[in-house]
């Protein structure tokens, strides 16, 4: 853990952080230009049809719409830093506090769906890569294609069918139980969403696990730990997965930024009470505040989880710190 | 190569199978897709007349199944070649100008991919509004990085070769150099990643059709024929089984076509 604290280690993260900072400022550039871009004029649009003139006007002056565009950008920016993403005229609620107590249940269901994404992806490619050409590996990498190809929408609704409405085994819908529940409950019904959403992913994690370890199965150096008499499990453990494990950690960095995307349409298919359901039906009223303020935090976080694989890239290859 | 591998053909068999029954769903189609019998509202398959029965307006699925392949394969192939333009032109010009429009492109390149996938598609059809052709532009516009980042990093590898160097000595003008040399070079891989890529537009679009903000009724597709199957799941599980599968197939075609092309065209990227 010395060369973790290093001075190295520490240039690195810092630099990192900063390149991360210009990608930022063109997330909110983009989600400004969401609202700014959408025809007709979003004071009107907000308040809907039967407002008057005088109260369009009046919310035109109070959201700065009168002003250039640029400066509007600045000020929105502004109040998005001290925590104001605006209010939401057809709930009549704050955003910030609706798209956060929304994102815990959007954040609930992409970690279960990770952890299955991770622990089915990983165990199958180092399977498959440590058994080439088996039938072990033809099976798990016919299943793999068969999984990337699945529809999460569909896969859900099949698995409704099945699990939910015939065998009646887990909830068809929701996060919790109408009368309330713990943990337990909530875990039963993250069961069918999060095998949904987890599934394509475990398929990309896997093929990706495949060919890292047979890329370094093949080195010199492996040979040479398997010369010495080490024992194959120990080469794999020690010699193999460790250096496999940057380009298996990137691809899990890629499936969180699909798992997010994905939760949208899983979210919809269980009526999961996430960020992606509520931004459906926010498009739909054209509520651009709460789509601003939910594309806005899925993205930040994606922006977020990429920084914590690039910074773990350099814990685990300290090369990575010196370039 | 590609012959070998039995998986590559069976995905070349599928996107075939299902190319050709588009093409020909005017002749193979038993009904009107768009034919309502209120009768025969959510007939089980293998029902006399239709094949594999009815949607719960009575619309025949088979003819349903086979325009809405049509609607399907066409916006998802027409996305993907959108994107492919592009991306190929963003990347070629930041790897053949190099300098400040390489670090624009690239930048707006980091900040679409700084999105997550599906994120980005609904946020723009946020701003355009829902419907077929905005659901289109809006998934080519999420693919562009994916192209322009193969582009560029092949003409960053031609440019430094000496056929190029040569030309270019012979005076051969920057612009026809692009255009012959290096866009021909770009060609394999670019083949490679828009058949990869077409498979992930078309359950993206069906997931925005999914959603109602792709296609919108009555016009066939599989996402929207899938989503408004939902409500009837319970009583003729068959409605949604089909378009689903319908995608999965087209999907899977697409992406075994593209395994083996891959490994057949290009053995680095395997």
């Amino acid at each position: 853990m010395a060369a973790v604290g290093g001075h190295g280690l520490q240039g690195y993260v810092v630099r990192r952080i900063l390149l991360a900072l210009p990608v930022l400022v063109g997330v909110s550039l983009l989600v400004f230009a969401v609202m700014r871009l959408a025809p007709g004029d979003p004071a009107a649009i907000m308040l809907g049809a039967q407002a008057t003139r005088e109260d369009v006007e009046r919310l035109r002056r109070d959201l700065g719409l009168d002003r250039p565009v640029a400066v509007q950008y600045l000020q929105w920016m502004g109040r998005v830093l001290q925590g104001d993403l605006g209010r939401s005229i057809p709930l009549g609620r704050e955003v910030l506090p609706e798209v956060l107590l929304r994102f815990k249940a959007t954040a609930v269901l992409t970690a279960g769906a990770l952890g299955i994404a991770v622990a089915l992806g990983l165990t199958a490619g180092i399977l498959s890569a440590t058994r080439q050409y088996s039938w072990l590996d033809k099976l798990s990498m016919a299943v793999a294609v068969t999984g990337v190809s699945l529809p999460v929408f569909w896969t859900g609704i099949m698995l409704i069918l099945v699990f939910a409405l015939s065998l009646r085994w887990f909830p068809s819908a929701g996060m919790i139980s109408p009368y309330g529940g713990g943990v337990t409950d909530l875990l039963w019904h993250l069961v069918l969403p999060a095998v949904t959403l987890g599934t394509a992913s475990a398929a990309a994690v896997a093929r990706l696990t495949r060919s890292s370890v047979l890329e370094i199965i093949r080195q010199d150096y492996v040979r040479a730990a398997r010369a010495k008499g080490l024992a194959e499990r120990a080469v794999i453990a020690r010699h193999v997965l460790k250096n496999a494990f940057n380009p298996i950690l990137t691809v899990i960095g890629v499936q969180v930024g699909y798992l997010l995307g994905g939760a949208i349409l899983t979210e919809t298919v269980f009526s999961w009470p996430g960020l992606g359901s509520m931004m459906v039906r926010a498009i739909q009223a054209r509520d651009y505040p709460l789509v601003q303020g939910g594309v806005l935090l899925i993205a930040t976080t994606f922006v977020v989880v990429n920084l914590i694989v690039d910074l773990l890239y350099a814990v685990f290859d300290p090369r990575i710190r010196y370039e | 190569m590609f012959q070998k591998s039995g998986s590559a053909v069976f995905g070349l068999a599928l996107v075939a199978v299902l190319g050709a029954a588009a093409m020909l769903a005017p002749l193979l189609a038993p009904h009107d897709p768009d034919a309502i019998d209120t009768a025969r509202r959510l007939a089980r398959p293998l029902t006399a007349g239709h094949p594999l029965g009815t949607d719960e307006f009575g619309r025949d699925l088979l003819s349903r199944l086979l325009y809405g392949a049509r609607t399907s394969l066409v916006v998802g192939l027409a996305a993907t070649a959108l994107a492919a333009a592009a991306g190929s032109l963003c990347g070629l010009l930041a790897g053949f100008v190099g300098r400040w429009v390489d670090q624009v492109v690239m930048r707006s390149i980091d900040t679409l991919m700084a999105f997550p996938y599906f994120l980005l598609a609904i946020a723009i059809i946020a701003t355009l509004g829902p419907g077929l052709v905005n659901g289109m532009v809006a998934v080519a516009i999420v693919n562009i990085p994916f192209y322009g980042r193969i582009v560029r990093a092949t003409v960053l590898a031609v440019k430094q070769t000496e056929y190029v160097e040569a030309a270019r000595a012979l005076g051969v003008s920057e612009l026809r150099l692009s255009l012959t040399h290096v866009l021909r070079n770009c060609l394999a891989p670019l083949i490679v990643a828009v058949t990869l890529n077409v498979g992930g537009m078309i359950t993206a679009l069906a997931g925005l059709s999914f959603l109602g903000l792709g296609v919108q009724p009555p016009t066939s597709d599989w996402g929207s024929m899938l989503s408004s199957s939902r409500q009837y799941m319970n009583v003729a599980p068959h409605v949604a089984a089909l378009p689903g599968l319908a995608i999965f197939l087209a999907v899977l075609g697409f992406n075994l076509l593209g395994d083996g092309l891959r490994d057949a065209l290009d053995p680095r990227l395997r």
